[in-house]
C-alpha cells in the first residue's frame, strides 16, 4: 500500500462524506423550493441570493434552540437515538461507486469509499440498522405518540425491506455479483438499453416504492404523521437532536437516490461512454484522458442522483399519505407477491435462452388486464347529489 | 345545494384493476404538479415589489400645505370630533407677526398628534376637515413600530415636507364628486 494511494483514498472518502453532507444540507433548501414552486409560491428567498443561505440559517437556528431532555426519558438512549440515525445514514454511502477510477502513474484507484464484493448486502444491512435510530429515540422519549411513531416506522421498514430485497434478486441473477460496482459495470457493458430499468421495469417500480417507504418519505411517512401522532417519533426532540433526525432523512434520501441510480440507471455510465472515453484517451493521453472521462461519468452519476432527489420531492408534494392498513396491504399483499413473480419470470427467461427482458411480460400482461378491467367497468355517471 | 360546479360526488364503487394499481393516477398527479412547477407564481415578494392599492387607499396621514407652502390646518378640532377612535389631539395657537409665510390663517395647530395605535384609518378626519388640511395618503403605509414611544405621531412626522408634496394622481378621482374625500381637489 503506497502512501499516495492512501492519501488519494482518504481524500475520496472525505469527499464522499462531505458531499453527502452538503447535498443533504441543500436538499432541505431544495425541498422547500420545490414544494413552493409546486404550490405556485416562491419559497425561501430572504437569506442570500434566492435564499441560498437558508440551510445555514436553519442550522444556526437549530443549534441555538434549547436542547431539552424530558424528565421521564431514558437519558442516554434519548441521546443515542439521533446519533444512531445519523451514523447509519452516513455509513451507507461508503460502497456506492461514484465514478470509474482515478489513474496516476500506474495505479487505478476506484472513486468509491470502499470496494467490497458484498456491497448490496452491506447497504441492506446498514439501512435496516437505521430503524434502530428511530426505534430507540421513540422508545426513550417515554411518550405514547413517539412510541407509536417508532412502532410504525419499525413495522413499516421491516415489511418493505422484504419486497426491497426480493425486487433486486433478479438483478443479482443477471450480474452474478453482490458488488455494486460489478452491477454498474455489467450495465455499462450492455449499453444504454441494457440498463436495469429497461430489463427490470417491474423490479424498478417495486424497488422505488420500497425506497420511499424505507426513507419514511411521503406517501409512506406514517411514522411522523402530524395529524395522528403530533410529530411521530421525534415529538419530544428539540434543537440539534431533532436536526439530526431530519438531516438523517435527507442523507438517506441521497443514498437511496445514489443506490437506485447505480442499480437501475447504470450508475456512472451514460450513453456513448465508450466512444467518448476512447476519444478523450486518444486526444489527451491515457492518464489525463481517463481521468477526464471518469469526471464526466461522475458528473453523469450526480445528475441521476439529483434527478432522483427531485423525484422524491416531486412525489412528496403530489401523493397524499397512505392509511396504515393500505400501507400494509400494499407491502404484503401486492409488492411481495409481485416481486416473487418477477423473480420467477426473470429467472425462467434467463434459464431458457438468456432472455433478459422477460420481466416485460408481467408489465404487458398487467397493462392489458388493467385496460380490459377499465373498459369493462360500468361507465355509469354518478348523478350529482341534490339536497 | 350546489355551490360550485367543481364538487365531486363521492362513491364507494369497486375500484378497477387500473385504479388499484395506483400508477396511472399517480402519473397523472405528477403531471399536474410538474405543470404547476413551471407556472407563474402567485406570490409577490412584498417589500421588494409593492402593489398599487388604488387611489382610494387610506394610508399614512399627511397635513397639507397650500401653494405657498403654508400649513392649511387651523386647529378647529373638527377632525378630532369626527374621529371615532379619538386618536387625534391638538393644541391651537395664534399666529404672531412675521409667521404669515408659515401658517395660512390667524390660528394654527401648535401641537397636532395622532395616536397610530388608536387610529383605524377610516378617513373620517379627511372628510370632516373644512380646510382640506388632513389627508390619508394612498401611496404610503404607516410603518411598523416596535416601541410605544414611536406610536404618537407629531407634527414632525405629519406635516407635508415642502420637497415631497403629496398629490393624488388619478383622473378618475375627480370624476366622482359624490365622494367628498375623492372629489376634493388637492393643493
Amino acid at each position: 500500500m503506497d502512501l499516495t494511494i492512501f492519501i488519494v483514498k482518504s481524500i475520496i472518502i472525505l469527499a464522499v462524506f462531505g458531499i453527502s453532507l452538503l447535498i443533504a444540507t441543500y436538499s432541505t433548501y431544495v425541498e422547500r423550493k420545490v414544494a413552493a414552486f409546486m404550490q405556485d409560491r416562491i419559497g425561501p428567498d430572504r437569506a442570500g441570493p434566492w435564499g441560498l443561505l437558508q440551510p445555514i440559517a436553519d442550522a444556526g437556528k437549530m443549534f441555538f434552540k434549547e436542547d431539552f431532555i424530558p424528565a421521564q426519558a431514558s437519558k442516554w438512549l434519548f441521546i443515542l437515538g439521533p446519533a444512531l440515525a445519523m451514523l447509519t445514514a452516513l455509513m451507507s454511502s461508503a460502497v456506492i461507486p461514484f465514478g470509474d477510477s482515478i489513474r496516476f502513474d500506474n495505479y487505478d484507484i476506484p472513486v468509491q469509499g470502499i470496494e467490497i464484493n458484498i456491497g448490496v448486502l452491506y447497504i441492506f444491512g446498514v439501512v435496516s440498522l437505521g430503524v434502530y435510530g428511530i426505534m430507540v429515540g421513540g422508545w426513550a422519549s417515554n411518550n405514547k405518540f413517539s412510541l407509536l411513531g417508532a412502532i410504525r416506522a419499525a413495522s413499516q421498514n421491516i415489511s418493505y425491506e422484504v419486497a426491497l430485497g426480493l425486487s433486486i434478486i433478479a438483478i443479482l441473477m443477471m450480474s452474478g455479483s453482490l458488488s455494486v460496482r460489478a452491477i454498474v459495470e455489467q450495465q455499462a457493458e450492455a449499453g444504454f438499453l441494457g440498463w436495469n430499468v429497461f430489463t427490470q421495469p417491474l423490479g424498478f417500480i417495486i424497488f422505488l416504492t420500497c425506497a420511499f417507504a424505507e426513507c419514511n418519505r411521503t406517501p409512506f411517512d406514517l411514522p411522523e404523521c402530524e395529524t395522528e401522532l403530533v410529530g411521530g417519533y421525534h415529538t419530544e426532540y428539540s434543537s440539534m437532536k431533532l436536526g439530526f433526525y431530519l438531516f438523517a432523512e435527507y442523507i438517506n434520501m441521497f443514498v437511496s437516490s445514489a443506490f437506485i441510480s447505480s442499480l437501475y440507471f447504470g450508475g456512472y455510465h451514460y450513453p456513448f461512454m465508450e466512444q467518448i472515453s476512447n476519444a478523450l484517451t486518444n486526444s489527451l493521453g491515457a492518464v489525463t484522458g481517463h481521468n477526464v472521462a471518469t469526471a464526466i461519468g461522475t458528473a453523469a452519476f450526480f445528475g441521476k442522483i439529483f434527478f432522483f432527489i427531485f423525484f422524491f420531492m416531486w412525489v412528496r408534494w403530489t401523493v397524499p399519505r397512505f392509511r396504515y392498513d393500505q400501507l400494509m396491504n400494499l407491502g404484503w399483499k401486492i409488492l411481495i407477491p409481485l416481486s416473487v413473480l418477477n423473480i420467477i419470470v426473470s429467472a425462467s427467461g434467463l434459464l431458457f435462452n438468456g432472455m433478459k427482458y422477460a420481466s416485460w411480460l408481467i408489465v404487458i400482461v398487467a397493462t392489458v388486464l388493467a385496460i380490459m378491467s377499465n373498459s369493462r367497468a360500468p361507465k355509469g355517471q354518478v348523478s350529482p347529489q341534490r339536497s | 345545494m350546489q355551490l360550485t360546479n367543481r364538487s365531486k360526488q363521492v362513491s364507494n364503487k369497486e375500484m378497477t384493476l387500473a385504479e388499484k394499481m395506483y400508477l396511472p393516477a399517480i402519473t397523472k398527479g405528477l403531471g399536474i404538479t410538474l405543470k404547476h412547477f413551471f407556472l407563474k407564481k402567485a406570490t409577490k415578494p412584498y417589500p421588494d415589489v409593492k402593489t398599487y392599492l388604488g387611489p382610494v387607499f387610506r394610508g399614512h396621514h399627511v397635513l397639507k400645505r397650500d401653494e405657498q407652502g403654508r400649513e392649511r390646518c387651523t386647529a378647529c378640532g373638527l377632525c378630532a370630533v369626527a374621529c371615532p377612535a379619538e386618536a387625534i389631539s391638538m393644541v391651537a395657537a395664534e399666529r404672531t407677526k412675521g409667521e404669515e409665510a408659515l401658517y395660512r390663517e390667524e390660528k394654527y395647530a401648535a401641537v397636532y398628534e395622532i395616536n397610530m395605535l388608536r387610529c383605524i384609518f377610516c378617513g373620517l378626519c379627511e372628510e370632516a376637515c373644512p380646510k382640506q388640511a388632513i389627508y390619508l395618503r394612498h401611496d404610503r403605509f404607516v410603518p411598523v413600530f416596535s416601541d410605544r414611544d414611536e406610536v404618537i405621531y407629531g407634527k414632525d412626522k405629519l406635516v407635508e415636507k415642502s420637497d415631497d408634496r403629496y398629490v393624488r394622481t388619478n383622473p378618475n378621482v375627480q370624476a366622482t364628486p359624490t365622494e367628498p374625500s375623492l372629489s376634493r381637489s388637492v393643493s
